[in-house]
């Protein structure tokens, strides 16, 4: 693994995996969300609104994956100091705040028709919504912290403290009351219907590997961001 | 009185709102990656 902390070793893989996740990424959600739009039947209680569960849960799931990635990458960063996992982190904050969003509204038209309500403020939409607040305060205070100069630690510890939110999301239907539903797949079992769940199971895995892509595409991006200045700084110390 | 709600424009609504956000993330993040990319190998040839 510290092998690919290497920025060089990490552009050669990064090179040609970038293209495959988000191709395969693409090719199985489309797979997956034809699936659930045109095969699947109408849930007994929430009729065709079930539909939205293929791109509701794995936004999800992958909003709150952000999260964690940006909290493992930032203690990876503060532990070894691999600058690397400082751009891992910075990388998995963009497309986690665009799932959260996408979660956020995809439940809000959901919970129209099956709750009579755009929003409630309980546990599960609240701490969702934090979640989002968190992203944008991270985004802001990396790129902060990049142009004025301040030690890329300061954003990691942030992104630390942040994933106390994600077990508070996760137990949050459990916790307190709420309209939303509580967990209906745990480790190892699925209180869903198997003709929902395999179509789920591939829009997971979709919107997974599109999520990777991004990632990867990001860091490649800021990478590139961090050489070409630290190139012209170099020039223009030459030149003086 | 219960209003009548078609659940299809929710669905569509949702489709539509979960596809075009990924796509325009996708596209956003692929055009500033080359971007960035391509201002990389311009400093190094300056």
């Amino acid at each position: 693994m510290h092998g690919f902390a290497n920025p060089k070793r990490f552009l050669a893989l990064a090179g040609w995996l970038t293209p495959v996740l988000l191709t395969g990424g693409l090719l199985l959600t489309a797979a997956a969300l034809f699936w659930g739009f045109t095969q699947v039947p109408p849930d007994r209680l929430m009729g065709e609104t079930v539909r939205i569960i293929f791109i509701h849960v794995p936004t999800a799931w992958l909003g709150m994956g952000g999260w964690t990635a940006i909290a493992v990458s930032s203690l990876v960063f503060l532990v070894w100091r691999h600058p690397l996992a400082a751009i891992a982190a910075r990388g998995a904050a963009v497309p986690g705040l665009v799932f959260t969003i996408i979660c956020l509204v995809t439940g809000s038209v959901w919970g129209r028709p099956t709750w009579g309500t755009w929003w409630v403020w309980d546990g599960r939409l609240t701490s969702m919504l934090v979640l989002a607040f968190l992203y944008i305060a991270y985004i802001a205070l990396a790129q902060a912290a990049q142009r004025e100069g301040i030690s890329a630690r300061i954003p990691a510890i942030f992104g630390l403290l942040g994933a106390v939110n994600i077990p508070i999301i996760n137990r949050s239907v459990v916790w307190w009351n709420s309209l939303h539903q509580p967990p209906s797949i745990t480790m190892g079992k699925s209180a869903i219907d198997g003709v929902f769940l395999m179509p789920l199971l591939v829009a997971v895995l979709g919107f997974s590997l599109i999520f990777g892509g991004v990632v990867l595409a990001r860091m490649r991006a800021l990478l590139a961001d961090i050489q070409a200045e630290a190139r012209l700084r170099r020039r223009a110390m030459e030149a003086d | 009185m219960r209003e009548a709600l078609d659940q299809w424009t929710f669905v569509y609504a949702a489709y539509a709102i979960g596809v075009g956000g990924t796509l325009a993330m996708i596209a956003w993040s692929w055009i500033a990656m080359k971007r960035a990319e391509a201002r990389r190998e311009k400093a190094k040839r300056k």
